[in-house]
């Protein structure tokens, strides 16, 4: 539509200043310093229980902070008011509930939640934000089908038209291709690349699977024991060290022959037995010979 | 830009649809709601027709119809109406908060709270109708609270709000058996008649602090309506399209518990109301939009037509409480095998 307005569209600068966060008394996560780099794509990925969903729901003004704090273009996210945040941070929880029997149309108007004024009646422009939202999440065929009937893969894409719909600059994703089938979480990746390219939209998500996020991402968060562990490019992060100090897993990492990002084959204690007896002359590969030969993009 | 065109005309043409089909659900309960209503200013132990009671109405005396249209059947009338309208909108508040149609206040023990305290002023300490109906407000409120906080730990969990909110309701109706256990004769009758929840002893100083309660409750709740059809969406995703949760929650329970105390202290708690009347709205209003004018009219319908059903359809007059109990207990039984099949927790 309007390529170039929306790239001209404000960036947003989010950002954790040395946060704790805690439930109750349990500290999870601590010494929280982390940037959310503007047009970028990031992933945050860690071990079950590692704190990396934390992280999130912190940025994401679900959890305040027992200390430090969390700021968006300077100011501290807690204090500025819920329907504001909304119009800059889009947020897809992991587990977000569709209302019994209702309409994906109807979903995805939901988020338009934040631009609508008290008792005032939904807008043009509401309309134009869910056909767009329907459009570039190729939802538009199941407007008026009720959100109970569709598969897995087709309710993740309503539930992103539905945090398009808010027209975020920044889109904060917990986990959104789990329960997905690989072609259907290709697909929903793909779609946050489409954005963040076309867009500019600044994507920070949750991932677990780690060839994914090296596949995806501008940049990787690895997140261990409630710490940040490495920030940088996949081909920085993703190393056999970082696999073994964050997942606690022997792993061998090469360069993927299509994309030439990390690519990380876990060697459990079979493969482990099968390299060290049978394959002694596989080459340890190091990612960093063809990231210098790729010069690196400037940081 | 063709692609954008047509989906633009699809999503209007959609919302114009099921905003229609709302409209037209509203109207036609609109129009149930006030034929029962002048159903029961015209019928009773006798019938009288509608010109005598538009004259009595109208303040002209008219011997043998003016006092029982004016002084029984129009309070009893506007008393239904009223409780049935704070029933329902209560109802829905608590289940479309809590994402469970077994979230009913009067399942989860708040109409037991504020039955407990109406039958303890009732009968300990004798009090009037105004005094009857704040300790009730009290009662509720405080029940209210303290389920929240018992289920609040942690995070707000709904179903374990229900099953405490369960377990408040058992031990806050055994108070009331123990005080009903000490009662005298005459205050016994009274208490009973009340407690199987009736519009007999409707009066308007009944029903003025309901509908007092009404015209503040029911602007505080219509404000929230959209933020409360996002709670469904789960706290974390409402929170994400910018609703303030906690805030919200807080002006609903508080606002949903003083109609739903209110309404209680008139009538009684009139059995299964408040846990109905939400999912029969919202089934024909259609999902996905907000059920709460609709729960409230249907509230009001289901306490109309069983008012006028116990009064005339046996011998016996029965009060409105048994006729709602009788369709809200196989609903209720219905609604815990239907979860069990779809193999639902609570």
């Amino acid at each position: 539509m309007t390529d170039e307005s929306e790239n001209l569209r404000p960036r947003h600068d989010l950002r954790a200043q040395d946060v704790t966060l805690a439930y109750g008394d349990r500290v999870v996560v601590r010494d929280l310093d982390l940037a959310v780099v503007p047009a970028e794509v990031t992933a945050v990925v860690g071990a079950n229980g590692s704190g990396k969903s934390t992280v999130l729901r912190a940025l994401a003004r679900l959890l305040s902070p027992a200390s430090g704090q969390v700021l968006l273009d300077g100011k501290d996210l807690h204090r500025l008011p819920t329907r504001e945040v909304a119009r800059t941070l889009g947020l897809l929880p992991q587990s977000p509930v569709a209302p019994e029997g209702i309409a994906v149309a109807d979903l995805v108007g939901r988020g338009r939640h934040p631009h609508q004024r008290f008792l005032a009646p939904w807008s043009a422009a509401d309309t134009a934000a869910v056909a767009d939202a329907l459009d570039v999440t190729g939802t538009a065929d199941l407007a008026d089908r009720s959100v109970d009937e569709l598969s897995g893969g087709q309710r993740q894409r309503v539930w992103l038209a539905m945090v398009l719909a808010q027209q975020t600059d920044i889109l904060l994703l917990d986990e959104p291709t789990t329960f997905l089938d690989v072609a259907h979480q290709v697909e929903v990746l793909d779609l946050l690349t489409d954005l963040n390219r076309d867009r500019g939209t600044t994507v920070l998500m949750v991932l677990h699977d780690l060839n994914l996020a090296a596949r995806y991402a501008d940049r990787l968060v690895t997140v261990c024991d409630g710490r940040v562990h490495r920030v940088g490019t996949p081909d920085e992060v993703l190393t056999v060290e970082t696999v073994r100090e964050v997942f606690g897993l022997e792993a061998h990492v090469m360069p993927d022959p299509i994309t030439g990002r990390p690519l990380v084959l876990p060697l459990g204690r079979h493969a482990r037995l099968a390299r060290s007896e049978q394959l002694p002359e596989i080459p340890p590969v190091t990612v960093e010979g063809r990231v210098a030969a790729q010069a690196p993009p400037s940081t | 830009m063709t692609a954008v065109l047509t989906t633009t005309s699809v999503v209007v043409a959609g919302r114009a649809r099921r905003g229609a089909r709302r409209r037209r659900v509203l109207v036609v309960l609109a129009v149930v709601a006030l034929a029962l209503l002048a159903a029961s200013l015209l019928a009773g132990t006798t019938y009288h027709p509608p010109a005598d009671v538009l004259r009595a109405l109208a303040g002209e005396n008219i011997p043998g119809a003016s006092f029982a249209v004016r002084e029984l059947r129009l309070p009893r009338a506007v008393t239904g109406l009223a409780v049935g309208l704070a029933f329902g909108v209560a109802g829905t508040v608590f289940q479309t908060m809590l994402r469970n149609p077994l979230a009913a206040p009067d399942v989860i023990g708040i109409s037991s709270g504020a039955s407990a305290a109406a039958v303890f002023g009732i009968v300990v300490l004798s009090l009037g109708d105004t005094a009857v109906a704040l300790l009730a407000l009290g009662g509720g409120l405080t029940t209210a609270t303290l389920i929240y906080l018992l289920a609040v730990r942690q995070g707000f969990a709904g179903t374990r709000l229900i099953l405490i909110g369960i377990g408040m309701a058992a031990m806050l109706d055994s108070t009331v058996t123990y005080v009903l256990s000490r009662a005298s004769q005459w205050d016994l009758q009274a208490a009973m008649q009340w407690l199987a929840g009736s519009l007999n002893g409707a009066s308007w100083s009944r029903t003025l602090p309901l509908l007092l309660a009404l015209a503040v409750g029911l602007p505080l709740i219509a404000g929230q309506a959209r933020n409360l059809q996002q709670l469904r969406l789960g706290d974390d995703a409402a929170a994400g399209v910018g609703v303030p949760v906690d805030l919200t929650r807080l002006v609903l329970i508080a606002t949903a518990v003083t109609l739903l105390s209110v309404a209680t202290a008139a009538a009684g708690p009139i059995a299964f109301v408040a846990f109905m009347a939400g999912p029969i709205a919202a089934r024909l209003i259609g999902q996905g939009d907000s059920p709460v004018l609709a729960a409230g009219m249907v509230g009001a319908i289901l306490v109309l037509a069983a008012d006028l059903v116990g009064q005339l359809a046996t011998g016996t007059r029965y009060p409105v409480g048994v006729v709602t109990g009788v369709l809200g207990a196989p609903y209720l039984l219905y609604l815990l095998v239907r979860t069990y099949r779809t193999g639902g927790a609570l």
